[in-house]
């Protein structure tokens, strides 16, 4: 498709040259397109298919400052077996906590092939120096992370010192190694879908292997029409460049209803090639149980309270 | 693809109960009627729904004489309170039964449910709500301090949004105190006869709504009936010529609502997303069965192949099938008829050189269906670019300033739409002064609303429906 991509050694004149030069957004047009998808009817065996993919597909997420040791062990152990009754069902992404608690999700974790997320950056404001920044990093990893979720400097993006953000992606880039990096625009703070873009390939012409929608600690969080214009880039990019980049929405997903959604969006936009937990997550908390119990309401036939499904 | 294949996801059939045969609906009752009945068909599958009476001219002389009775003993009399108390009432009688008719619509039609459900129903219900707001306060519509109805209104309505339509006809010529004979389109006549049945239950008074069904010289006896006041159409440009020679030289005023060859004018700034969308919109909505669909793309060159391009991949993601699956984004042909039509002008296409593509799709073995098709390589000299295919066939186009946009736009003997795709303002507001359309869509198309008037330029038409503008058709003035 688009076969513009940021011109090497371009400078700070350049790249925001080029940010601006990508084609707009018409709001309307997002909006409407993404409500249209949201109809979609969803039924039957694509249903199941849906629920264990994305079952498969949700980054287990606690971001509290009360969080301790053993919150998140008692979710690494929700996170390998999700339904404790039911050995069928598929064991979820990551589990995603503040840096500082990666060594217990690791331990939590070890041999059952969940990787652990953390966030870092002086998340969720990602207002600290970036040697701050780095370190959080540094120190995640260290602990065993394989997924680092950054946040960029909306200010520095807001003021459109672009070269501000692009350098400080490419020095936590560099600071993953081996980690994989989400790179979370904070849409709601950017407001405009022509800045979702705009950030959208900034981030991923620094490095970023995920965009993520947001933090979930500011409203809105992830919306359906910010995910739409996340997946045009990311079709876009890999048509230019033939590197492929995942999407993450997260913050406000919490029903079967609106992970289904998602998935239509991003077989519709993207194409089914981004349908794996590879190219494609969902970071939330209690939609996991919302899933779980839609999935048994579908094998059985009957619908279980709550109560049938554990609070962690 | 099987990673997320989406399940059939059928509406249910059972909403809907389909008479093996149905009459004429005239003086608030079922007749029989003179002529030949004729089978309906449902374009999904060929198969015959029902037995439909068809009007001769003793029905019409009936129909039009409960007409004018009614007009003269109990509607044209009425306050325009009252009327709108009759109006508001058909208005929730068809939301309340929306999901029978959008049912029974696709089923008669071929469209698919998701457009009869979230479009046609909701605008349907609308343009009565509307004009029942206006029974009352016609005085205030700048045509004078109490404008007077016309009488009896005949109204010939066409098969691609047959209850859309019949709303557009019936609800102004109701809310100016007018009384109706309309005949629907022989090949949809499900829907008519079941806003008969909404005009019982809403109480209406006999002959205020006349339903008459049958074939074109029904719709001929109609037009030409010297009972009648006005005379309005919608339908092909060739009929209206006929219909505008019937009425020429007679006391019946008349509107007509015709064809369309519209331009999609897609700017090198446009959001190219949105655009593509707006293409798609514009032309694969209801089967390209729209008198307003934007059938002709025109793109400016430097953005050709890379908006062709995603616009084949959007192309790609359509899906096309059953009517009633709620995922269908493509219904049928209406008719056998009008997939020859079809099949016949995208021949003439690839003849005439330009080049056809279409994704790859299964169509189902019965029924009628044509695939979604993009000719590109069209010089405005081609068939399919002067021509109004009236199916899911798009023609694309380029150019390479605003000043040559223009000019091809306005290069058609029609003019009912238009769009322009720019994120530029002042290109959007100096290219929409200079297109010869009814309607002109900025970043957006076929979008209707009961309170902006529609209508044509040059063969596309003359008169507004919808808005203020579209009760002048309905009142002495």
């Amino acid at each position: 498709m688009s076969t513009e991509t940021v011109p090497p050694g371009r400078g700070a004149a350049g790249l925001r040259a080029f940010l601006h030069g990508l084609p707009g957004v018409d709001r309307v047009g997002a909006d409407e397109r993404a409500a249209r998808l949201a109809t979609r009817s969803i039924k039957t065996t694509a249903k199941a298919q849906a629920i264990d993919l994305a079952i498969a597909m949700v980054d287990l997420t606690t971001l509290e400052g009360a969080d301790t040791p053993g919150k998140v062990r008692a979710l690494c152990a929700k996170a390998a077996r999700p339904d404790p009754e039911d050995r069928s069902v598929p064991p979820v992404a990551a589990v995603c906590v503040y840096s500082d608690l990666v060594g217990v999700a690791v331990e939590a974790l070890d041999g059952t092939g969940i990787g652990v997320a953390s966030v870092a950056t002086a998340f969720p404001s990602g207002r600290a120096p970036l040697a701050a920044k780095l370190a959080d990093v540094r120190a995640a990893v260290a602990a065993g992370a394989a997924e680092i979720d950054m946040v960029i400097d909306r200010g520095a993006f807001l003021a459109g010192d672009y070269a501000t953000v692009d350098a400080e992606i490419r020095a936590v880039r560099e600071a993953c190694g081996d980690a994989h990096l989400k790179v979370i625009l904070e849409t709601g703070e950017l407001v405009t879908y022509d800045n979702v873009r705009r950030a959208s390939w900034l981030a991923m012409d620094a490095g970023a292997d995920f965009i993520k929608t947001s933090t979930g600690k500011v409203s809105p969080a992830a919306t359906l029409p910010v995910t739409l214009v996340m997946l045009e880039a990311v079709r876009d990019y890999r048509a230019a460049t033939g590197r492929t980049v995942g999407v993450k929405p997260a913050g406000g997903i919490r029903t079967t209803k609106d992970a289904l959604k998602y998935l239509v969006l991003v077989n519709e936009t993207a194409g089914p090639d981004w349908l794996t937990p590879d190219l494609f997550r969902l970071g939330a908390s209690s939609l996991l149980n919302d899933l779980l119990m839609q999935r048994r309401k579908l094998t059985t036939g009957v619908y279980s309270g709550p109560d049938h499904f554990t609070l962690d | 693809m099987d990673l997320f294949a989406y399940a059939p996801a059928p509406e249910s059939r059972d909403v809907v109960d389909i008479r093996p045969s149905y009459g004429l609906f005239v003086d608030g009752a079922f007749t029989d009627g003179g002529g030949e009945p004729f089978k309906t068909v449902e374009p999904a599958t060929g198969e015959a729904l029902a037995e439909v009476a068809s009007a001769d001219a003793a029905d019409v002389d009936r129909a039009v004489a409960a007409a004018r009775r009614a007009y003269e003993t109990v509607w044209g009399p009425m306050s325009g309170r009252d009327r709108a108390k009759y109006l508001f009432r058909i208005a929730r009688i068809l939301q309340e039964r929306s999901r029978e008719l959008a049912v029974l619509e696709s089923i008669d039609n071929g469209k698919p449910i998701r457009e009869s459900r979230d479009v046609d129903l909701p605008l349907v219900a609308a343009h009565f709500f509307y004009h029942a707001g206006w029974a009352d306060k016609l005085g205030h519509a700048g045509f004078g301090a109490d404008p007077r109805p016309l009488g009896v209104a005949a109204q010939v309505i066409p098969w691609n949004f047959p209850l859309l339509m019949l709303a557009w006809k019936i609800a102004p010529a109701l809310a100016c105190g007018n009384t109706v004979v309309l005949k629907p389109a022989e090949t949809t006549p499900l829907t008519a006869l079941a806003f008969a049945d909404v005009c019982r239950q809403a109480d209406l008074p006999p002959g205020v709504v006349n339903i008459i069904t049958g074939a074109g010289e029904t719709g001929r006896l109609l037009v030409a009936h010297d009972g009648v006041d006005k005379v309005a159409f919608t339908g092909s440009t060739d009929v209206g010529r006929e219909i505008a020679r019937t009425v020429a030289g007679t006391r019946r005023r008349l509107t007509l609502e015709l064809g369309g060859k519209a331009a999609n004018i897609v700017f090198d700034d446009a959001p190219l997303d949105q655009a593509v969308e707006g293409v798609v919109n514009g032309i694969f909505f209801n089967q390209g069965h729209v008198c307003c669909a934007g059938s002709r793309l025109l793109v400016q060159e430097t953005v050709a192949d890379e908006f062709l391009e995603r616009l084949k991949a959007r192309m790609a993601t359509l899906r096309v099938g059953d009517p009633l699956d709620k995922n269908t984004d493509v219904g049928a042909i209406n008719s056998a008829a009008q997939l020859a039509r079809i099949a016949d002008l995208a021949e003439a296409g690839e003849r005439e050189g330009a080049e056809r593509w279409s994704p790859p799709c299964d169509l189902p073995g019965r029924g009628y269906w044509f695939a979604p098709t993009l000719f590109t390589g069209v010089a405005q000299s081609h068939r399919i670019a002067r021509e109004e295919i009236f199916g899911p066939v798009l023609s694309a186009l380029t150019f390479r300033t605003p000043q040559e946009a223009v000019e091809k736009a306005n290069n058609t003997p029609y003019g009912l739409s238009a769009g322009v795709w720019s994120e530029k303002g002042s290109r959007t507001l100096w290219v929409a002064e200079r297109l010869r359309a009814g309607v002109v869509w900025a970043n957006t198309f076929n979008k209707f609303d009961p309170a902006a008037p529609f209508g044509g330029y040059k063969e596309s038409g003359h008169g507004r429906e919808g808005g203020r503008h579209g009760l002048e058709a309905y009142l002495d003035i």
